[in-house]
């Protein structure tokens, strides 16, 4: 029986298929590209971005007055690192509304009367006001403070290190974490989630939009038809700016109802910004499909978008703890924006001016995404 | 005026150029053939003429709209049935037509599309989605979707490919009832007998029209003379005769040998030869037929390429 056909396993059948696969892998040149580079890229890109315990951060001051001890507590807060005076305000509205903004990260107020009392061993006071919508952006900074205010106190005032343990608990420190006093994560996340089931669900429906049609080879029928590159994009795009209403209504009922997140803004004000930021993800996915060939092409480019729009977009990784660079490259992606604003209104209750900016940077993305898109989209099959 | 006159296109892709200088006229009312082996800018050269691909070199137009700069009217004014079915798998008969329909802005839809159904007889099946359908239904469909706008041109590429016997004549009986009430048809086909129901074929190869007119002028001007050989062995008569000078084709048609030649006396020359060498072998005259005009076309084709 030598010549019986083993029906399990044949090394020759077995090469025969792997030899085939490894031809196809080397044809497909994006793929091959994408499972060699997109590792390599990420581990960098992510490896150096992404830092839990953000330093530097943007504060503002509001100092009522100037003298030696007001001066020596703001260098001492900027020795830890942690802290970074580059606004100073005029009066709390104002540094109330950076806040809201998202300008800077802490507020420290220094009253007028600190000095007096530090010199007439009243106990004098310091108000830090820290941004907890994301905590633990604030804990590292609030952590260190106590004893590095006191004891740059008390070396301005030239006591010893001796006598601080006496005097130590002088100086107090009233810590305000604003919009999340308890440090209740899921108030950063669950909004923040909003932003991101809307970008991977939106980008990617409409990323095989085009590739779809061609694919099926009906793009040649629709192109020989009497529709125009507008009417195609439009009738591709719109109809997921509905599937995209019914997810908000979700997520926000289910932020409401399962996780109790607080809501302090204005609906209209968020239900604005939503439909444009939903609109910039749908252009976003049709623009990947005007370059994708294949809908398997359009999925890699969703996901190699996708990935950092998670890390570098303040969703899972403190913005302000990344580099430059990489807050830079942040700032291009449509979901830094939109969580900042969803953030902003449903945590810090901030009003249109304080939002006005990032749903500025919506509308440039819609623009800039439709008018790529259109170029990109080719009329005829040349 | 010509429904269909353009001069000198020329298209390229990279380096190969896929139609070189083609010049072509189609009367109104006239079911033109165009035939042509497999890459040889069948499909690319109708794409240009219903907008799809732009010359890269000619002029022309088409129905009186310029290809180059009007390519929205003409959309308008053709039906295009590509090669392969290109309509929605997953929505039914009749929602392919109403979409269809909408884009052209016919009214009232369901006029059009009802009467479309009912021409082409698929009201039975309208509501049956286009992914289930067979070869033949398939077909009906994208005919009637590119006809219902009521075009002046239609533009059909390879429209019978896959369809049975009985589905093609139909298909046919249909184009000429269409073509009878004045619409202009060009029509790209491997099948010869399909050729010859066409008022004038073109033949286009490796992106060159070779020959243009009715059948019998397309084969008179081919300049072949055809024998018919009968008689025992013809396996072995065929093998010597195929390679002589003078036999450029021999080909086994039932119990009889087609052999073609463009040298009348030198095939003449070469079948008396064998006729000597094979006993009860007979040579007598018989009919060129288109298919050996387009074999001798497609061989001698492939020498200039070589």
């Amino acid at each position: 029986m030598k010549n019986r056909i083993n029906s399990v396993f044949s090394f020759a059948r077995l090469g025969a298929l792997l030899i085939k696969e490894f031809i196809q892998m080397r044809r497909d040149r994006i793929t091959f590209a994408m499972m060699l580079g997109v590792p390599l890229m990420q581990l960098v890109l992510f490896g150096y971005a992404i830092n839990n315990d953000p330093k530097s951060l943007p504060a503002a001051l509001v100092a009522m007055s100037s003298d030696p001890y007001t001066r020596a507590m703001v260098s001492a807060l900027q020795t830890t690192g942690y802290y970074r005076f580059d606004r100073v305000a005029q009066s709390a509205a104002e540094a109330e509304f950076l806040m809201a903004r998202g300008d800077v990260a802490f507020v420290v107020t220094i009253p007028a009367d600190f000095a007096r009392r530090v010199e007439r061993g009243d106990q004098p006071q310091i108000l830090i006001e820290a941004d907890a919508t994301d905590p633990a952006v604030a804990s590292g900074a609030i952590s260190t403070l106590g004893t590095v205010a006191n004891q740059a106190l008390l070396r301005a005032r030239g006591m010893q290190e001796t006598a601080a343990e006496a005097a130590r608990g002088q100086l107090e420190v009233v810590v305000h974490r604003r919009y999340n006093p308890e440090g209740i994560s899921q108030y950063n996340i669950v909004p923040g989630l909003l932003g991101v089931i809307l970008q991977m669900t939106m980008v990617m429906m409409t990323s095989i939009a085009l590739t779809r049609e061609t694919e099926r080879g009906t793009m040649e029928n629709l192109l020989a038809m009497p529709s125009s590159p507008l009417e195609i994009m439009l009738g591709k795009v719109l109809p997921y700016l509905a599937v995209g209403a019914v997810q908000v209504v979700v997520v926000l009922a289910a932020a409401k109802l399962l996780f109790a997140i607080p809501f302090t803004g204005s609906m209209p004000l968020l239900l604005t910004a939503v439909p444009i930021f939903v609109l910039a993800l749908v252009l976003l996915g049709y623009t990947i499909s005007t370059m994708a060939r294949t809908q398997m092409q359009a999925l890699q480019l969703t996901f190699f978008f996708f990935l950092p729009s998670i890390m570098l977009s303040g969703f899972m990784f403190p913005y302000r703890g990344m580099p430059g660079w990489a807050q830079a490259f942040g700032e291009i992606l449509p979901l830094t924006h939109f969580l900042r604003i969803i953030r902003a209104v449903m945590l810090k209750g901030a009003e249109l001016p304080a939002v006005a900016t990032e749903i500025g940077w919506l509308v440039v993305f819609v623009a800039l995404f439709s008018g790529v898109a259109l170029v990109r989209f080719r009329r005829t099959l040349d | 005026m010509n429904a269909i006159d353009v001069h000198g296109l020329v298209k390229r892709f990279g380096d190969k150029t896929v139609v070189d200088h083609v010049t072509m006229t189609v009367a109104e009312g006239e079911i033109v053939g165009f035939l042509g082996p497999n890459g040889s800018g069948k499909t690319t050269t109708i794409r240009i003429m219903c907008g799809l691909l732009t010359p890269d070199e000619g002029e022309g137009t088409v129905l009186g709209f310029d290809i180059r700069t009007d390519s929205l009217r003409i959309k308008r004014e053709v039906g295009y049935m590509t090669q392969k079915f290109s309509f929605y798998e997953d929505l039914t008969i009749a929602e392919n037509l109403e979409f269809v329909a909408r884009l052209y802005g016919l009214k009232p839809l369901d006029e059009h599309v009802g009467r479309t159904l009912e021409d082409l007889g698929l009201t039975s099946r309208k509501d049956q989605l286009a992914g289930t359908l067979s070869g033949g239904w398939k077909q009906r469909l994208a005919l009637a979707a590119c006809i219902m706008h009521k075009p002046r041109l239609l533009l059909l590429d390879e429209p019978t490919a896959g369809v049975d016997p009985k589905a093609r004549r139909e298909f046919w009986d249909e184009i000429h009832r269409l073509a009878s009430g004045g619409l202009t048809v060009l029509v790209s086909t491997h099948y010869m007998d399909e050729a010859e129901r066409c008022h004038r074929i073109g033949y286009i190869s490796y992106g060159k029209m070779l020959a243009t007119g009715t059948v019998d002028e397309v084969v008179r001007n081919a300049g072949l003379t055809t024998f018919v050989v009968q008689g025992p062995q013809l396996d072995r008569v065929a093998a010597a005769l195929s390679g002589r000078s003078g036999v450029d084709q021999v080909a086994p048609f039932g119990a009889t040998l087609h052999v073609v030649g463009s040298d009348k006396k030198a095939l003449q020359a070469a079948l008396a030869d064998v006729e000597k060498e094979y006993k009860g072998v007979t040579v007598s005259p018989g009919e060129t037929s288109l298919e050996d005009v387009f074999i001798q076309f497609m061989s001698g084709s492939k020498d200039n390429m070589g």
